[in-house]
């Protein structure tokens, strides 16, 4: 059959993000996948190079408009790690609480988003529908919607008020109902298990061998989540369970993060009644030299951020590594074969977010691809081996 | 000169209001489904107008006839047969042998418009949904006309519309009977893929493929596809209640009973297509080759048996 090349990207309805997929299919069929990110490289590794610590805190924030959190949560924890110090235990559980309400949040957007993309417009809706009680809960312990401006150095920039806690709580309790009734009305419907169930399967072989992480990873029953494996934040104080399915096609997925919705209002149930008093900043002055590395678990999966410091108040190097970067691979083995309909849930179902992952790419203005991921990956490979070929290590 | 104005006013301009102010309720009713505020009584007609005011862009390469032409066909024949139904309803005793042959035939052209509309227009994307729209079109096209059949049976195998009509006068709506229950049953989901709206949206899925053989039409062509499916959001049901419930009677009472026989049948179109996710071309042609089609042999059968 004679092979069409259908375009997903750079602008499509699909998704909100300019991202290029390029499908090799036969009729419906897809034969091959070749994803380019790159559309919307910000330099943001280099701007933070350009501010002092604390100001890096408030640009990574902007790296991704829904793991807001995850970004400063994971650079801080660099930080620390440079300085080795603790956080209070106040600091540690607030950021719990933002980290999780951020969880909540994001993985609805995907519900509401996985339904978009299955044409069932209303679970869009409901699902952003109560994504908005969770903002409202989010606006009122942090002053913001989403980009909270909670994280800094050492601790939290704010506190939250004693007298906000019952009203959260109160909230939380009453988002339950609403959220049981839309686990029902997605889980149980039967055309929904007629385009989600065995979809797109990711083996768990296949899981660990792209190094899959987050929800991805926990769908085909790799038990991965930073949370349990390497606690922070207050994870290690609280109890909750990892959601890990064995299946590993979308509608794993889909259980896996609704699961993990309920697990998050638990953690944040139990953070803000059991709230410890004290100070929330470790009082950082300044960052002595050295490196190190802040590792958390995003909604995505895990975000990895290593720092640089020479002593001065400015970032030598800082290092972003987004979840969705190892998450994109699996592609090549989830998409290939399946038909155009399933493909778009499938690119989906990772919950991907390009903005994170952005790459450089350089093009001419005529729109020739000068440089990409590929020649970065060959020229990161070739100063490897010239590094490696210095040091007398063949 | 007679015929002309009923193709007018009936087939055209009455087909057209109720056929948008039926959208109007359609958007806003999904949209109060999905807390959302819904759009303005005239947005229906303001988007066709607007629409129609904008430059028709042909793309490169297009056979100029074929593409303008697709549209313009699907609209002329829902006007026809909407003109054959509504003269049906009204003078039941004016139809002539075999309209409802005809009735069926210029029901199946708008989905050909828009197959013929999709491959003229030289876009991938288009073609796979034409594509995907000829599948559905073999999929559902035989349990719709063997649904269709069972009035004709119980009518005394009369092809007549208005004697399918007047027989129903007589002996009760044909739904009335195990046979035509199951038949109205088998027509509703039919109707659903015939107006390619959710869980049948295949050919125009929006994520998939950026609304399938539509993607290259913009201005007036859209306009007239937009119009088009606006009619047929009135046709369809309004064909079902001629086959199954009794017609619609312009007396009185009657037409209350009417109006309500149509606002149920829009009330379904509405909930199916809030309540559902899109199907798989593949699994579509599976569930109307499988159920569907038995359920409507099955009709048949009973139709033929007596029942």
């Amino acid at each position: 059959m004679k092979e069409t090349i259908i375009p997903i990207g750079p602008y499509h309805p699909l998704q909100e993000e300019p991202e290029f997929f390029t499908l090799t299919v036969e009729g419906e069929r897809v034969v091959d996948i070749d994803v380019r990110v790159g559309y919307n490289h910000r330099g943001i590794e280099k701007l933070s190079e350009m501010k002092t610590f604390d100001q890096s805190t408030f640009v990574i924030e902007r790296i991704c408009g829904i793991c807001s959190t995850s970004h400063p949560f994971a650079y801080t924890r660099a930080l620390e790690d440079i300085i080795s110090m603790g956080v209070p235990r106040r600091a540690r559980y607030i950021r719990t609480i933002i980290a999780e309400g951020e969880r909540i949040h994001s993985h609805l957007l995907w519900l509401g988003l996985a339904g978009h993309f299955l044409g069932y417009k209303t679970v869009y809706m409901w699902a952003w529908k109560l994504r908005e009680e969770i903002l409202d809960v989010m606006e009122m312990l942090s002053g913001n919607r989403n980009n909270y401006a909670m994280f800094k150095p050492g601790g939290v920039r704010r506190d939250i008020k004693a007298a906000d806690l019952p009203v959260a709580l109160g909230k939380l309790d009453s988002i339950i109902p609403t959220l049981e009734m839309l686990r029902k009305a997605v889980l149980e419907d039967p055309v929904l298990h007629a385009r989600t169930q065995g979809i797109g399967v990711l083996s768990k072989q296949d899981a660990i061998d792209f190094s899959a992480l987050g929800p991805t990873a926990r769908a085909s029953g790799v038990a991965r989540d930073v949370r349990k494996d390497c606690p922070y934040g207050a994870y290690d104080e609280v109890e909750w369970d990892m959601i890990v399915t064995a299946n590993g096609d979308v509608f794993d997925k889909l259980v896996v993060r609704i699961g993990e919705v309920f697990e998050s209002v638990r953690i944040m149930k139990a953070c803000l009644l059991n709230l410890p008093r004290g100070e929330i900043d470790a009082g950082i002055a300044d960052i002595p030299p050295g490196e190190g590395i802040g590792h958390i678990e995003a909604p995505r999966g895990e975000t990895f951020h290593y720092v640089r410091s020479d002593g001065t108040n400015r970032p030598v190097r800082h290092k972003v590594r987004a979840p969705t970067f190892m998450n994109l691979p699996t592609f090549k083995t989830t998409v290939k074969g399946a038909t155009l309909s399933d493909a778009t849930i499938i690119l989906a179902a990772i919950d991907p977010c390009y903005c994170c992952t952005e790459r450089m790419a350089v093009r001419d203005p005529e729109g020739r691809t000068l440089g990409d991921g590929y020649d970065l990956i060959r020229l990161s490979q070739e100063k490897t081996a010239r590094i490696k070929r210095k040091m007398g290590n063949k | 000169m007679i015929h002309l104005i009923y193709l007018l006013v009936f087939g055209f301009l009455l087909t057209t209001c109720i056929g948008l102010a039926a959208s109007w309720i359609d958007r806003k009713v999904t949209a109060r489904i999905q807390y959302r505020v819904g759009p303005p009584l005239l947005q229906p007609l303001l988007d066709i107008v607007k629409l129609l005011g904008k430059e028709t862009v042909l793309p490169s390469g297009v056979s100029r006839v074929t593409f303008l032409a697709a549209p313009m066909i699907g609209l002329a024949s829902v006007m026809v047969v909407s003109t054959v139904l509504w003269v049906n309803s009204l003078y039941p005793s004016q139809g002539f042998v075999g309209d409802w042959i005809v009735a069926l035939y210029l029901l199946a052209i708008p989905s050909l418009s828009v197959i013929l509309g999709g491959f003229a227009s030289r876009n991938p994307l288009a073609g796979l949904g034409a594509s995907r729209e000829m599948k559905l079109v073999l999929a559902y096209e035989l349990p719709f006309v063997l649904a269709a059949l069972v009035p004709v049976i119980e009518a005394d195998c009369s092809i007549r519309l208005g004697d399918i009509l007047n027989f129903q006068r007589a002996n009760g709506a044909t739904a009335t009977s195990p046979a035509g229950a199951l038949a109205l049953l088998v027509a509703i989901v039919c109707m659903q893929a015939k107006l390619a709206l959710v869980p049948f949206d295949i050919p125009e899925a929006e994520t998939e493929i950026l609304c399938g053989p539509l993607v290259e039409y913009g201005g007036p062509p859209l306009a007239i596809y937009r119009l088009m499916k606006d009619m047929l959001l009135f046709i369809l049901p309004f064909f079902l209640i001629i086959l199954f419930l009794g017609g619609v009677r312009c007396d009185g009472v009657h037409l209350f009973w009417g109006v309500l026989k149509y606002v149920g049948l829009l009330a379904l179109i509405t909930v199916g297509r809030n309540t559902n996710p899109r199907l798989r071309i593949d699994q579509a042609l599976k569930f109307f080759w499988g159920p569907v089609t038995f359920i409507s042999i099955g009709a048949v059968l009973l139709a033929a048996w007596g029942h």
